[in-house]
C-alpha cells in the first residue's frame, strides 16, 4: 500500500444526467438485431451463418452474396440512416422549440419535399441529374426551400424573439406548398399513384446510390446535434434565463435547426415523408429512460434506426411481392405501442 | 473588484421609457435593494445590468462595460434570480443546479469533475443533498426558491441580481430565503442587488435602499433615511406608519384610512 496513491475518485452526485451503459448497450443490440432480421428476411431466406460469412469475406453461394450486397445490405443501411436521423431530428426539434409535438416536419420540410417530389414525378419522370434520380434531388430542394422560407418569414415577422412566430411561419408555408402539391397531383392524374406511394414513404432500392447520397448530410447532422445535447438541456428553461447562464439561445437554436433540417431533408428525399418516427421514438425514450437530451439524443439515434429497419422489413415482406408504404407500418405499430408506454408510465413528466 | 456602476441608464420598451437616466453605484459586497411602486422600473434595471434588454447609458460590473462583455464572460460575473424561475417538469434538482456551470464551459464543452464537485458542494451548503435526484415539479415553493438560489450560486459570479425573491412565500420562508442570501453574501462577499416589494424586509436585509418612481431615482440611502412616512406616502400613495423595531430595522405598516 505504501507509496501507492489512490486515484482521485470521480465525483458522484445523485440526479445528474448521464446515459447508463446498459441502455447504450441495449440500443446497440437493438440495432444489430434489427439489421440481422432485415438482412435475413425477404423472398429468398438467407441464414445468419451465410450473412456472417459474406461479411467476413467467406465464400458462399454467389447468388446469395449478390442479393446481400446489392439489395439487402444497402436497404438495411438506408433504413438505419433514415430512422436514426428522423428520430434524432425529432428530438432536436422538440428541444429547440420546447414543444413536445414538434417533429422534423414542423417547419414545412415534409410539405416542401412532397411538392418537390410531386413536381419531379409529374413533369420529369425518369430523368437524372448528374447520374442521380431527379425525384430525391427535387425533394431535398423542396424541403430546404420550405424550411428556409419559414425561417426567413418567421425572422421578418417576429425577429426570432419567440419560437411561436417561426412555427406559425412553418404552418403557413406548409399550407401553401401543400396546396400547390395537391393541385399538381390532381391535374396530373397519370402519376397520382406514384406520388401517393412516394408521400407515404418507401426506402428506395437503388443499390448503394441512395446511401451514398444521404450519408454526408446525415453524418454532419448527427454529429452537430450530438454535440449540442448539453445545450438542448439548457434550452428547457426560459430564453432570458438561458441567456443569463451565458448561452446564446439564438445561436444554439439556429445551428440545431439548420443541422436537423439538413439531415431531415436528405432522408426525406430518399425515404419519403415517413410519419411518426420523430415523435414516438424520442418520447418513448423520455418516458422509459429519462428526459435529459444526453440520454434522448443518442438513444433516439439507435432505437430510431432499429425501429425503421424492422418497420421496413415488415413493409416489404408482409404483402410480398407488393410493398406496404413504410409510413403505414410505423404509425400502425408505433401508435398502439406509444399509447401502451404512455399508459404504463402515466405520463408522469411529459 | 466587482462593484456595479450604472450611469445615465435608460431602458425603453416600444418607445416608452421604463428607466430614465438612472445613476447607481453599488460597491463590492453591498446589498442594495431597489424599491418603488409597481412599474417603477426595478426589474428593468436588473435586466439591463444582466444585459438582457437593450439600454442606453453605461453599465459596468467590476469596471467592465456589460455591453462589451460576451454572454459567457458576463454570466461569470453576474447571475440573476428571476421572479418566477422556469423549472422544467422532470428535470432533477442536481441537473438544474448543474446548468449554473454553463458559463464556465466552452460552447460545446462538457462538465468536468470540478463542475460536479461544485454542484455537490452547493447542494450541501443549501441543505439540498437529499433533494439532488428529485424532479423539480415535486418541490414546494420554498424548496424551489432554494434550488433557484443554488443554481445562481453554482454560477460562481460575484454579483447576484435578485428579482422579488419572496413573492408567493409565507412569512417564515420569506425570512429564511433572505437570511440565506445574506449569509451567502457574507460567505462569498457577493454584491447583491435586489428588487423588492416588501419594504419592511427590504429595509431589514439591504444595506441601502434606492427608491425608483416612474423609472427615476427619487431617493437613495440607508433604510432609516428612506423608510419615512412622508416619503412612502408621497410615492406609493399609501398611508403607513413606520415602527421602530428597536435595532432590528423598521416595519412599514399600512394604516387604514
Amino acid at each position: 500500500m505504501l507509496g501507492v496513491k489512490a486515484p482521485p475518485r470521480p465525483v458522484v452526485v445523485a440526479g445528474l444526467p448521464s446515459l447508463r451503459w446498459l441502455w447504450a448497450v441495449a440500443g446497440v443490440a437493438a440495432v444489430l438485431l434489427s439489421c440481422l432480421v432485415g438482412v435475413m428476411a425477404g423472398p429468398v431466406h438467407i441464414a445468419p451463418a451465410a450473412v456472417l460469412q459474406t461479411l467476413t469475406g467467406g465464400a458462399i453461394d454467389p447468388g446469395q452474396a449478390n442479393i446481400l450486397w446489392s439489395i439487402r445490405f444497402p436497404r438495411v443501411v438506408l433504413g438505419l440512416l433514415v430512422g436514426g436521423m428522423l428520430a434524432m431530428a425529432g428530438a432536436a426539434y422538440q428541444g429547440v422549440f420546447r414543444n413536445p409535438l414538434a417533429d422534423p416536419y414542423l417547419l414545412g420540410a415534409a410539405a416542401g419535399a412532397n411538392l418537390g417530389a410531386t413536381l419531379a414525378i409529374a413533369f420529369a419522370p425518369g430523368t437524372t441529374v448528374l447520374g442521380v434520380n431527379t425525384v430525391p434531388l427535387a425533394a431535398f430542394a423542396g424541403a430546404g426551400a420550405a424550411v428556409g422560407g419559414a425561417y426567413a418569414l418567421g425572422r421578418s415577422v417576429s425577429g426570432l424573439r419567440s419560437t411561436t412566430g417561426l412555427i406559425l411561419a412553418g404552418v403557413a408555408i406548409a399550407a401553401f406548398f401543400n396546396s400547390i402539391q395537391q393541385y399538381v397531383q390532381q391535374a396530373q392524374t397519370g402519376s397520382i399513384r406514384q406520388v401517393y406511394s412516394w408521400i407515404l414513404g418507401r426506402l428506395s432500392t437503388a443499390g448503394w446510390d441512395a446511401v451514398l447520397l444521404v450519408l454526408p448530410y446525415v453524418v454532419l447532422s448527427v454529429v452537430v446535434i450530438f454535440l449540442h445535447r448539453r445545450l438542448l438541456d439548457a434550452l428547457a428553461i426560459s430564453d432570458q434565463e438561458v441567456s443569463n447562464l451565458g448561452i446564446s439561445v439564438r445561436r444554439v437554436r439556429i445551428i440545431v435547426i439548420v443541422a436537423a433540417t439538413l439531415g431531415t431533408a436528405a432522408v426525406v428525399a430518399v425515404g419519403g415523408t415517413i410519419a411518426f418516427v420523430g415523435i414516438i421514438i424520442p418520447h418513448t425514450i423520455r418516458l422509459l429512460v429519462g428526459r435529459s437530451y444526453r440520454v434522448v439524443v443518442p438513444l433516439s439515434l439507435l432505437f430510431g434506426a432499429a425501429f425503421l429497419v424492422l418497420a421496413d422489413t415488415a413493409a416489404r415482406t408482409l404483402l410480398a411481392p407488393a410493398e406496404i408504404p413504410i409510413g403505414v407500418i410505423t404509425a400502425f405499430v408505433g401508435a398502439p405501442f406509444f399509447i401502451a408506454v404512455m399508459r404504463s408510465t402515466r405520463m408522469t413528466s411529459v | 473588484m466587482s462593484g456595479v456602476a450604472v450611469k445615465d441608464l435608460s431602458v425603453a420598451y416600444d418607445g416608452a421609457l421604463a428607466v430614465d437616466a438612472l445613476d447607481l453605484e453599488v460597491p463590492e459586497g453591498e446589498w442594495l435593494s431597489l424599491i418603488g411602486p409597481n412599474g417603477a422600473g426595478k426589474t428593468s434595471v436588473l435586466r439591463a445590468i444582466a444585459n438582457l434588454v437593450p439600454f442606453r447609458g453605461d453599465v459596468r460590473v467590476g469596471g467592465h462595460a456589460v455591453a462589451s462583455l460576451g454572454r459567457r464572460e458576463l454570466a461569470r460575473r453576474v447571475s440573476m434570480l428571476v421572479q418566477e424561475p422556469d423549472m422544467p417538469a422532470g428535470m432533477t434538482v442536481a441537473h438544474y443546479v448543474l446548468l449554473g456551470r454553463s458559463a464556465h464551459l466552452g460552447y460545446l464543452g462538457r462538465e468536468s469533475d470540478h463542475d460536479r464537485r461544485i454542484v455537490a458542494e452547493t447542494l450541501q451548503r443549501l441543505g439540498l443533498e437529499t433533494f439532488a435526484a428529485r424532479p423539480l415539479d415535486h418541490l414546494s415553493g420554498g424548496e424551489r426558491q432554494r434550488v433557484a438560489i443554488a443554481r445562481a450560486l453554482a454560477q460562481e459570479s460575484p454579483v447576484l441580481l435578485v428579482d422579488e425573491p419572496t413573492t408567493s412565500l409565507d412569512v417564515g420562508r420569506q425570512q429564511s430565503v433572505l437570511e440565506l442570501i445574506d449569509e451567502l453574501r457574507h460567505d462569498r462577499s457577493l454584491t447583491v442587488i435586489s428588487a423588492m416589494h416588501d419594504l419592511t424586509l427590504a429595509g431589514q436585509y439591504a444595506d441601502r435602499l434606492a427608491l425608483l418612481v416612474g423609472g427615476r431615482l427619487v431617493a437613495a440611502g440607508a433604510p432609516a433615511e428612506i423608510l419615512v412616512e412622508s416619503v412612502i406616502a408621497e410615492h406609493y400613495r399609501a398611508r403607513v406608519a413606520i415602527v421602530d423595531l428597536n435595532g432590528s430595522g423598521h416595519a412599514v405598516v399600512p394604516v387604514r384610512r
